[in-house]
């Protein structure tokens, strides 16, 4: 009975302390809610948000960009891409796989897409491939459970209507690289596309917009289940621009299959009316990754289409400088309207011998019959008495070294040599021998066709210093633009010089002339050497520029201007290898400032 | 020896009377709050879990009162006969699963599969509350005298685990050691038995499948599972600690309703619970679990009989175990294993085990003046 007596005892303190440690481990169940929910909660609280909302950028459309007569010639058309989120897919090779059952890609595609994949973070969408079509997607969305990680996307893409003649001046848009990564949330979403080039580039801060952005509450899979809340983003300024997509298709299609380029300007504002550089390329082919094949095609072609002609290649200016000479020697004082020089073909200086191209002279001719005949002894003359300071100098004002802050890429700055110049450049001193040829464009003198029209619109407005560009200006911007001191008097003698090259009997571009209603042309032809011509072929003289190797032709270029009384329109245009000014470049010319001139822009 | 007017049977009215009304509000209490926590994690739906749920308490609360209300004698007279009955059940089960692997382990009863290794549970308290019922306090001191329970106790043990179903094996042999502690049994003998363990261990180690052996070092070390059931805990701590001082409201938790919260109908319950009721409703689901296992040990200091209070301190710990692992585990405190909350999560066999302690307590306590004497079911 004792003993029973002390087995209960035992049994009591032992259930005793058991529930006393079971009491024990209850509290300290709760004292570790408390801290996971208390102590910890903010964090978990956090971690929770995380898990299930999902920020995504919403992308604003790009700007538009318009004709100066509101055509449009870059916009934004719907695009739906297959993406792959590798984190998202417990096998990207089986999952692959299984996609390209459905939308087939090319052994180049996945390539690209597997080295796409490597390089970017597990969680960043790699594309697919994007332009699917309707019948595409609703595959794809159908075998959804067999493709984790791949999610459709609609986005937009840049098209650009105008094709082939808007490429010079628009550029084109691309994938962003990763040094063009910036704090813009808008250049990490996959596929998104910045200016790369042209005016996509130069206005791609007003193009691009403001990003937005959407909260989206997300299931464990990822599943979409509700919108938290949405910022939407500022779409992209559109642009207005100055081209006159008429004259510019007149322009283009005047160069047929030549090389070359052509710009088109307001004299009095600078507005960029044309802008052709030939041959040209569809910028629609950049848009979504231009394809291997395509883009060694405008590498390997020899005319360049990728070099723009216009502001990213200089050429000697030739016989169209003689009008920035002129000029310099009337303003100088050097000559005046009946100050006359005898070409008698050729000219001495010293041991050096100078020819001008009519090898049995002009004559005695004034700077009016020395514009009209581009006669070379003249200009040799005039430039001897200059000197080169002085025609650099009036070169400079009228435009020449100058880009014009027009922001494209690859722009040239051209040359205007002088004697500090060649000083810097060869540690040597001007010879007397390099103002004679300079007199007359060539040389060391290089310059745009940008750089001419500009100087030939300068000249034309009376001396007004326009900068070429592509956005209107402001009345205020307009009433800004400062004259430049040259006399109105000397202008016009040139322009009766320039007029005579194309309207007067035995003018060198006589079967450029035309008249609307009045309005006519004047200008000036440019022929400059590729090479040198040897003394042998000088003495022989028979081998003809259109018999050599396109590659060894002359350059033609011509610079114009109309109407004549009243101008409006300055043109340059360059025709790489092509003979002559006078024979090929003065036509292409005369076409486009006639269309201006009956356009009425 | 005894006294007369104890010993006679109690009636109905009687038993109904000196029912514990207190741990059966406990009960429907915990059992309601389940049923609005399967309803939010259907999305706001009696079905696929609630509305089961329902069904099934109903039946176990019935089985609850019969146990409650049966003579208490027969459970003393058929403490070893239900060993063996359930025991013999272990075995076929255990035989099918080597017969064809992966046979279940199960005997389907149609609203509820009845699993021999969860009846073991109940039945291992009974055996053990007769055996020591049986014996004096020299006898459980002996060596002699704890030799034949010791294997009784190991035996189904190691069924289990050849199930193998760890968690079930462990939490009877916890139980069983809970109890050996209470009769009073030396804490020496448990040091020689963990010593016994570790040498044992290994040969043990030895005979088991290679599935098994995996079973094992999974639930060892949980990073092994390349589910991740690491991925399991983190989001049941995210969960759980979003859900703050009061909780994101009924239906409102957004980890559990957008699953990132596995398994949140079953083991995982008490997250979801938590997420949505926040640290109050958590709270009040623990101590709710803690006052049934306080009135546990409230009714095994008033009854009088030894066997009743071995039944009632057994059971009680089985019950303990059940709530403490499913919550520590939730909690990221012990590793994952598959064992539910009862009353609360989804799932008939796991209620159907712990309805049926919850009636044979009750029936202790109801009975709690009769004096089972050492040998006094020999003269009834």
């Amino acid at each position: 009975m004792n003993r029973d007596n002390d087995k209960g005892k035992i049994l009591l303190k032992r259930t005793l302390i058991t529930a006393a440690v079971m009491v024990l481990l209850f509290f300290g169940l709760i004292v570790r809610l408390y801290y996971l929910q208390v102590v910890e909660g903010e964090k978990y609280q956090m971690l929770s948000d995380e898990n299930r909302i999902s920020t995504r950028v919403l992308v604003p459309p790009r700007g538009r960009i318009y004709d100066r007569n509101g055509g449009m010639i870059a916009e934004n058309m719907q695009n739906f891409q297959a993406l792959i989120i590798a984190e998202q897919t417990p096998d990207i090779d089986i999952t692959l796989n299984r996609f390209k059952k459905i939308i087939p890609l090319s052994e180049g595609e996945e390539q690209k897409i597997r080295r796409d994949i490597k390089n970017s973070k597990p969680f960043m969408p790699v594309k697919l491939k994007d332009n699917l079509f309707f019948d595409e997607i609703a595959k794809l969305q159908l075998y959804a459970p067999d493709l984790p990680g791949i999610v459709i996307d609609e986005g937009l893409n840049r098209i650009y209507p105008e094709q082939s003649y808007s490429s010079a001046f628009l550029g084109y848009v691309g994938s962003v690289s990763p040094e063009e990564l910036s704090s813009d949330p808008l250049l990490a979403v996959p596929g998104f596309k910045i200016g790369k080039a042209g005016l996509e580039k130069k206005f791609e801060n007003k193009l691009r917009g403001k990003s937005g952005n959407v909260k989206l509450e997300v299931n464990a899979y990822g599943r979409i289940m509700k919108e938290i809340e949405r910022q939407n983003g500022i779409e992209g300024e559109p642009i207005h621009l100055t081209v006159d997509m008429r004259l510019q298709h007149v322009a283009q299609d005047a160069f047929g299959d030549e090389s070359g380029g052509a710009v088109v300007l307001d004299v009095h504002s600078g507005d960029i009316l044309a802008f052709v550089s030939v041959p040209s390329f569809d910028p629609n082919l950049f848009t979504n990754g231009i394809s291997l094949a395509n883009w060694q095609a405008l590498l390997q072609n020899e005319r360049k289409p990728l070099t723009n002609k216009i502001i990213s290649e200089h050429y000697s200016p030739g016989s169209t400088f003689k009008i920035v000479v002129a000029l310099a020697a009337l303003e100088e004082g050097i000559i005046t309207e009946k100050t006359r020089f005898n070409c008698t073909g050729a000219m001495k200086l010293g041991k050096h011998k100078f020819h001008c191209w009519k090898h049995s002279g002009h004559g005695w001719l004034n700077v009016v019959e020395a514009l009209k005949h581009s006669c070379d002894i003249f200009f040799y003359e005039v430039a001897l008495k200059l000197g080169i300071e002085k025609i650099a100098s009036m070169a400079r004002k009228l435009g020449f070294e100058n880009t014009f802050h027009l922001g494209f890429n690859n722009m040239q700055k051209g040359l205007m040599p002088d004697k500090e110049w060649k000083e810097k450049r060869f540690h040597e001193k001007w010879q007397q021998g390099e103002t004679v040829i300079a007199g007359i464009g060539q040389g060391y003198v290089l310059a745009t066709p940008l750089q001419l029209a500009t100087m030939l619109a300068r000249v034309v407005n009376g001396g007004y210093e326009i900068v070429p560009h592509f956005t209107k200006l402001s009345l205020k911007e307009k009433e800004k633009i400062k004259k430049l001191p040259i006399s109105q008097k000397n202008i016009e003698i040139v322009k009766k010089g320039l007029f005579e090259v194309v309207n007067g009997v035995g003018g060198t571009a006589g079967r450029a002339r035309f008249d609307v209603n009045g309005a006519k042309m004047g200008g000036k032809t440019g022929t400059t050497q590729v090479r040198r011509i040897s003394l042998k072929e000088r003495k022989s003289g028979i081998i003809k520029d259109a018999d050599l190797p396109w590659k060894l032709r002359n350059h033609a270029l011509f610079v114009g201007y109309a109407p004549h009384d009243n101008p409006k329109y300055a043109v340059a245009v360059i025709v790489e290898h092509g003979s002559s000014g006078s024979g090929v470049a003065a036509p292409i010319a005369s076409k486009i400032l006639k269309t201006a001139v009956e356009l009425g822009i | 020896m005894y006294e007369v007017n104890f010993n006679r049977k109690l009636s109905l009215k009687e038993k109904f009377f000196s029912l514990s009304g207190g741990y059966v509000l406990c009960i429907l209490l915990l059992t309601a709050i389940g049923l609005f926590t399967l309803y939010s994690a259907a999305g706001g739906s009696m079905s696929p879990w609630a509305q089961n749920q329902l069904i099934r308490f109903c039946f176990c609360l019935v089985l609850m009162f019969v146990l409650a209300f049966m003579d208490v004698h027969l459970y003393l007279k058929y403490s070893y006969f239900a060993y063996f009955v359930v025991l013999f059940l272990l075995i076929v089960v255990e035989i099918y699963g080597h017969v064809g692997m992966g046979a279940q382990r199960w005997i389907d009863l149609k609203i509820f599969k009845l699993q021999p290794s969860e009846l073991m549970k109940i039945s291992m308290v009974l055996f053990l509350a007769k055996y020591f019922h049986g014996s004096t306090l020299a006898q459980i001191e002996s060596v002699k005298g704890i030799i034949a329970p010791a294997f009784m106790a190991l035996f189904p043990t190691a069924l289990i685990i050849l199930q193998p179903d760890l968690g079930t094996a462990l939490m009877l042999m916890f139980t069983t050691m809970v109890v050996f502690f209470c009769v009073g049994v030396q804490m020496w003998k448990f040091l020689l038995l963990g010593g016994g363990a570790l040498v044992f261990a290994p040969i043990a180690w030895h005979f088991l499948h290679d599935y098994q052996k995996n079973r094992v070092l999974t639930f060892l070390n949980p990073e092994r599972d390349p589910l991740g059931t690491g991925y399991h805990i983190i989001q049941s701590k995210i969960a759980l600690g979003s859900g703050g001082v009061f909780g994101k409201g009924f239906l409102g938790g957004t980890q559990s309703h957008l699953n990132f919260l596995p398994e949140k109908h079953t083991d995982f319950i008490f997250t979801m619970l938590s997420e949505e009721f926040g640290l109050i409703g958590g709270v009040v689901v623990i101590l709710l679990n803690l006052i049934l296992i306080i009135y546990g040990y409230m009714f095994a200091y008033r009854i009088t009989s030894y066997y009743g209070k071995l039944v009632v301190i057994g059971l009680n710990t089985n019950y303990f175990m059940y709530v403490f692992i499913n919550i520590a585990m939730v909690l990221g405190l012990l590793p994952v294993v598959g064992i539910p909350l009862p009353l609360i999560s989804y799932g008939g066999t796991v209620m159907l085990s712990v309805m049926a302690s919850f009636g044979i307590i009750l029936c202790m306590d109801i009975n709690r003046n009769v004096n089972l004497g050492r040998r006094s079911f020999h003269e009834d």
